[in-house]
């Protein structure tokens, strides 16, 4: 929203101030002032009211004149023009030579072969409308020779709200109310508003009006007859181009012009239309055409006012065509109502259709405005159409009003929120520029909230701290410390085992961490041939590709890794990210925790980039857990996933994830030539597995002894079934068994494993370990795994 | 002197001067001190002189023994140090200026942020917190003082879900948890809650350079008995400057959010321009940071605290923008791209 600070000053007296200075002050104490801010006028200057004296058709152009003006210098300048309204003893703007227009200076000039000393202007070159049909033609009483800025109001400073900033404050839609808030800022008086007394009208008839639904709160209406003026002052119009708004005629404009004064939205019916108004809904749906000419679809939520049964505008959003004013109106019934804010924010967005009035009456405005607005509209009125004449006495219907809001606090309540000190006269002051009633008992305070702000926006005292605050100034606060006593802070398991396992995967595995999206992209899965799962779905997404919720992180994994595969030959990836399993039987999502990786390789083989992420799983749960992951080998109940190779992934008896690798149809679509795996692992089940004590197990001081086996390890057996062989013979003196070396042939996978024993209290025999390794080979045996 | 002696000196001198490496000394060492070596059989042959010659023999061979054995270390000596040198000169020199095998691994940007901000917190004793994505109406609205149709719900695009549950549009959807996780602890042994909480938010929005669907924001609140403005602005200040690694300057204005009352808009000096004024702070000096508060009497009474008794501040930091603004990252959509080529390249930076 634009703000002139010239319709401000009607109404505060803010002269001998910085006006930048203030707007900045604005900006921190009251709505956001948008960084550009424009001097309008600041770029013309030597424009001065000139009469023309005599027109003389171009002998060669059709369109240009040659034209002498008096420019109030005491000689007829000679001037070429081409505007297709001059007349003799017209007056109009005139540029003289040395003039300047924006970027333009106004020189002599040959122009069609005769030379010009100074232009003729239209408003638009004037930058006060953006009419340029032709130059301006001053009606106004004034000498020639006059600075145009003299006669008009060209000069102003114009801001912009943002309109964000103003959700919650209806009063502050008008320039009245900002106006308000610079007297309070800057310390000067908020003047009234000039006033028509509507009660002279009051032995007049009354118009047939009726409230017949509860979303409208307020009508008020008066009939006005004989308007004769149809353009605008040209002040008006330009506060109304300055703050945005094109002119139209001289009652929309008046209306507009109300809206940008008081923040009341008004709207003109020709009283032929509406002779019995009614304000309700429909109960069947219906199409309706507004003023601007489009038909829109209106249901039975939306306040329509009638007359009788026939609609005749949508309440609070825009009139219709039919209704409307049109060249042969002779009397014109005027609306100001208020309605209810939601209501009409739900109508604004069913019908796709916002407007300076919806914006406004979406911020519940104040009731009482009704009859302000009309009284201040009959008063412009009169002043600039002295023959209008009010045939109605005010017809107001009061349904809804709000209730006076009352607060009492103290001054500890303000001291105990700004922890600085702020006298109670300074509070008084503060509240009562701002229009609440205060009364002050030893440090008790009582405020009546003021109407325009007792809507909504004010309600509880924390309220008027808000208002004596940002008055007082954040910039005047102190920047401390808390007194608060101190205590231990416990962190977060799982948030310490998330960082962990981070650090370790980044820094030990040179993995890359990335960002996904919770939804699963059905577009790049199915490039992938991988069908998105089933789940719940998100109702309102504008974009049908991210619908569903994904239920693992993998196959957004595997999506990655195809954004990713000319990155480099070999690289892994992790996330730690959120996935939905369904519902729980509450019917809320199962929301759950998973650190997924995958790997990709071109150089490294199936067998070593598996085993290379089981290491990694691995030593995750040795370090974190100081624990020992197992496998157990399932089945693949996904299609995108092989097979072959898949097992679950367990610290003790807790499940803690899986370890797997696409099924060959994905990973062709992925890479012909790479090979991937992956691992999804639940936070959750990985922060409840069990975490063991570290065990300290002192070095022996005697020499450890070493025995090395070959074994042929027939098709499909585990080392794991290898380890039974040994462990079962539990003897303390083995202290590890590695596989040393391997030898693969197609027929024969053959290990070498190397067996360490050492004691705590003595050398060890050979001939004692020989007896152990005796027994582990006959246990192999007898499994199937021979010496080589 | 004995001539056989003579001839034994001159031969040695001989052998020695053409002697190349270690193997050749010791064959020249074994030839003439070896247990069958010719110096050695002159001492032995002695045993057949009278006593007279075996006394000026004797003391001859054994000075050429010491002369032969000190000739020889000096020359394995000059050998050895004839090795090292070799070794030295044989040495390639090894180009450190030829590219680096610099593989290594990368956290996402928030992720370093995240811990930036957390660690500066924890440091002033607050715990972080973790919540669900996936919240319901009460947690992000209602719990919120935003009752249904509240014209905020207008600012909030918010992804609703099949269940009935939504995607939450901001961590401000943790605070009612929050303070009542730790609600009872403040009434009864009057510990002050302090918390942060960073987590991700969602808004169905169209994107662009500057606008996400999938962003990540950290909430943090504090009550106590005795909490004011004056906090709040202290403790954002501390945490900006920290996060920046110089003196941020903050200022508040008003702002409009209903679980606080007053709420603020935080604005920093421009970390471009430091306040001057330049493009990327549209010449203001200002950068707009974070909304925050003085939590809404209403949000805390439905976190079962009493506001008459109890107040505090609250704030939302978008860890997205501050992450953007820290390394220059001016796409927000490559956050989420997954891409390495952009992704890869954030280090630890603690």
């Amino acid at each position: 929203m634009f703000l002139s600070m010239n319709w401000i000053q009607d109404f505060v007296d803010l002269q001998g101030l910085d006006k930048l200075e203030l707007i900045h002050k604005l900006s921190l104490s009251t709505a956001e002032v948008e960084n550009e801010i424009f001097f309008k006028g600041s770029d013309i200057s030597g424009v001065v009211v000139a009469e023309i004296k005599s027109v003389e058709n171009h002998p060669e152009s059709k369109k240009l004149h040659l034209l002498k003006v008096d420019a109030g210098d005491g000689k007829l300048t000679d001037v070429v023009c081409g505007a297709p309204n001059v007349r003799v003893g017209m007056k109009t703007a005139f540029a003289k030579v040395g003039a300047k227009l924006g970027e333009i200076e106004i020189a002599p000039r040959p122009l069609a072969g005769f030379e010009s000393f100074g232009m003729c202007c239209s408003e638009a070159e004037i930058g006060i409308s953006d009419d340029h049909s032709g130059i301006m033609d001053i009606t106004e009483d004034v000498a020639v020779g006059t600075d145009i800025k003299d006669v008009y109001a060209i000069d102003d400073i114009i801001f912009e709200i943002d309109n964000k900033s103003l959700t919650n404050r209806p009063d502050l839609w008008s320039h009245y109310g900002f106006a308000r808030e610079f007297a309070a800022l800057a310390n000067r008086e908020l003047k009234p508003l000039e006033l028509e007394d509507l009660t002279a009208y009051d032995n007049l008839k009354k118009i047939d009006m009726k409230i017949e639904d509860n979303l409208c709160q307020r009508y008020s209406c008066m009939q006005v007859e004989n308007i004769t003026r149809n353009v605008s002052p040209v002040n008006m119009r330009i506060r109304l181009f300055y703050c945005g708004m094109r002119g139209i005629n001289f009652l929309a404009d008046l209306t507009n012009y109300l809206m940008l004064e008081v923040g009341q939205p008004m709207h003109a019916f020709d009283s032929r239309k509406v002779e019995k108004i009614r304000v309700k809904r429909f109960a069947e749906p219906f199409k309706f055409q507004t003023l601007d000419g489009v038909e829109r679809n209106i249901d039975e939520n939306t306040l329509m006012i009638c007359n009788s049964d026939t609609p005749v505008a949508i309440a609070g959003i825009m009139g219709g065509l039919d209704s409307e004013i049109v060249d042969d109106t002779t009397t014109l019934t005027l609306e100001s109502a208020t309605f209810d804010a939601v209501s009409i924010r739900k109508s604004t967005v069913r019908l796709a259709h916002r407007t300076d009035s919806s914006i406004r009456y979406e911020k519940c405005l104040d009731p009482e405005m009704t009859t302000l607005a009309i009284a201040r509209f009959i008063n412009l009125l009169k002043k600039f159409d002295g023959g209008a004449t009010v045939v109605s006495a005010l017809t107001d219907e009061y349904a809804y009003k709000y209730d006076t809001v009352k607060l009492s606090f103290d001054k500890a309540y303000v001291d105990r929120y700004t922890g600085i000190e702020i006298s109670n006269d300074a509070i008084v002051k503060t509240l009562t520029d701002l229009g609440f009633e205060v009364t002050l008992e030893n440090d008790n305070f009582t405020v009546v909230v003021p109407s325009w702000r007792a809507t909504k926006d004010v309600t509880i005292k924390a309220d008027i701290i808000e208002e004596i605050t940002r008055i007082y100034g954040y910039d005047n606060f102190a920047v401390s410390t808390t007194l608060a006593p101190l205590y231990p802070v416990r962190a977060e398991v799982m948030k310490t085992n998330e960082n962990r396992l981070k650090d370790l995967l980044v820094k030990k595995y040179n993995l890359h961490e990335l960002h996904s999206y919770i939804w699963a992209y059905t577009d790049e899965l199915k490039a992938l041939g991988i069908e998105v799962e089933d789940n719940v779905k998100l109702l309102n997404a504008t974009n049908p590709n991210i619908e569903t919720i994904r239920t693992s992180i993998i196959p957004t994994q595997l999506c990655q890794i195809k954004v990713n595969t000319g990155y480099s030959a070999d690289f892994g990836i992790f996330e730690i990210g959120k996935v939905i399993k369904g519902l729980k039987d509450n019917g809320l999502c199962n929301e759950q925790k998973k650190l997924c990786i995958t790997l990709f390789s071109k150089t490294k083989d199936i067998k070593t980039l598996y085993l290379e992420l089981r290491d990694m799983l691995s030593v995750a749960v040795s370090d974190i857990k100081h624990n020992a992951l197992s496998f157990k080998a399932t089945e693949a109940d996904k299609a995108y996933i092989h097979p072959v190779n898949l097992n679950k992934v367990y610290i003790g008896e807790t499940e803690i994830g899986v370890m797997g690798m696409p099924h060959p149809s994905v990973l062709k679509k992925i890479d012909k030539k790479a090979n991937v795996v992956f691992a999804e692992i639940d936070m959750n089940a990985f922060t409840d597995a069990d975490v063991k004590a570290i065990v300290y197990d002192e070095p022996s001081k005697f020499p450890a002894m070493t025995y090395d086996i070959s074994v042929e390890v027939p098709t499909g057996m585990l080392f794991e079934n290898l380890k039974n062989c040994w462990i079962n013979e539990g003897t303390e003196l083995l202290k590890s068994a590695k596989i040393v070396d391997t030898y693969d042939t197609d027929e024969v996978h053959s290990i070498t494993i190397r067996f360490e024993f050492s004691s705590n209290e003595r050398t060890l025999s050979s001939a004692e370990i020989q007896e152990i390794m005796d027994k582990v080979i006959a246990n192999l045996n007898a499994i199937g795994v021979n010496l080589r | 002197m004995n001539e056989k002696i003579i001839a034994l000196q001159n031969e040695i001198n001989d052998k020695l001067s053409s002697v190349n490496d270690l193997t050749e000394l010791d064959a020249v060492r074994v030839a003439y001190l070896g247990k069958k070596g010719s110096i050695t059989a002159l001492l032995k042959g002695m045993k057949d002189l009278s006593v007279e010659e075996k006394k000026t023999f004797g003391a001859e061979v054994n000075a050429l023994k010491e002369e032969a054995t000190s000739l020889i270390e000096t020359k394995l000596n000059e050998l050895k140090e004839k090795e090292i040198l070799a070794e030295i000169n044989s040495m390639p020199l090894i180009d450190v200026t030829a590219p680096a095998n610099d593989e290594r691994g990368s956290y996402h940007p928030i992720t370093l942020v995240q811990r930036q901000c957390e660690a500066i917190f924890k440091s002033m004793g607050f715990t972080v917190e973790d919540y669900p994505e996936v919240v319901t109406d009460y947690e992000c609205f209602e719990a919120l003082n935003i009752p249904k149709h509240h014209p905020a719900r207008d600012m909030q695009d918010t992804y609703y879900l099949s269940n009935g549950q939504l995607l939450k549009t901001h961590t401000s959807a943790a605070q009612n948890a929050i303070l009542k996780k730790y609600g009872k602890n403040l009434m009864e042994n009057g510990v002050p809650i302090k918390a942060i909480f960073p987590g991700r938010c969602f808004r169905n929005e169209a994107t662009d350079a500057c606008h996400e669907n999938t962003f990540f924001q950290m909430e943090g609140i504090m009550v106590d008995k005795a909490i004011n403005i004056s906090n709040l602005i202290y403790f954002m200040k501390s945490m900006l400057s920290e996060v920046f690694q110089k003196d941020i300057k903050v200022r508040l204005r008003p702002g409009f959010f209903p679980f606080v009352e007053p709420g603020f808009e935080l604005d920093i000096s421009c970390l471009i321009c430091g306040g001057e004024g330049c493009p990327s702070c549209k010449h203001s000096g200002w950068l707009e940071l974070c909304p925050c508060g003085m939590i809404h009497p209403n949000v805390l009474k439905d976190g079962g605290i009493d506001p008459e008794q109890y107040i505090g501040f609250a704030f939302g930091l978008g860890l997205t923008r501050l992450a953007m603004m820290k390394y220059g990252v001016k796409d927000i959509r490559n956050l989420n791209s997954g891409s390495l080529k952009a992704l890869s390249q954030f280090t630890d930076d603690e």
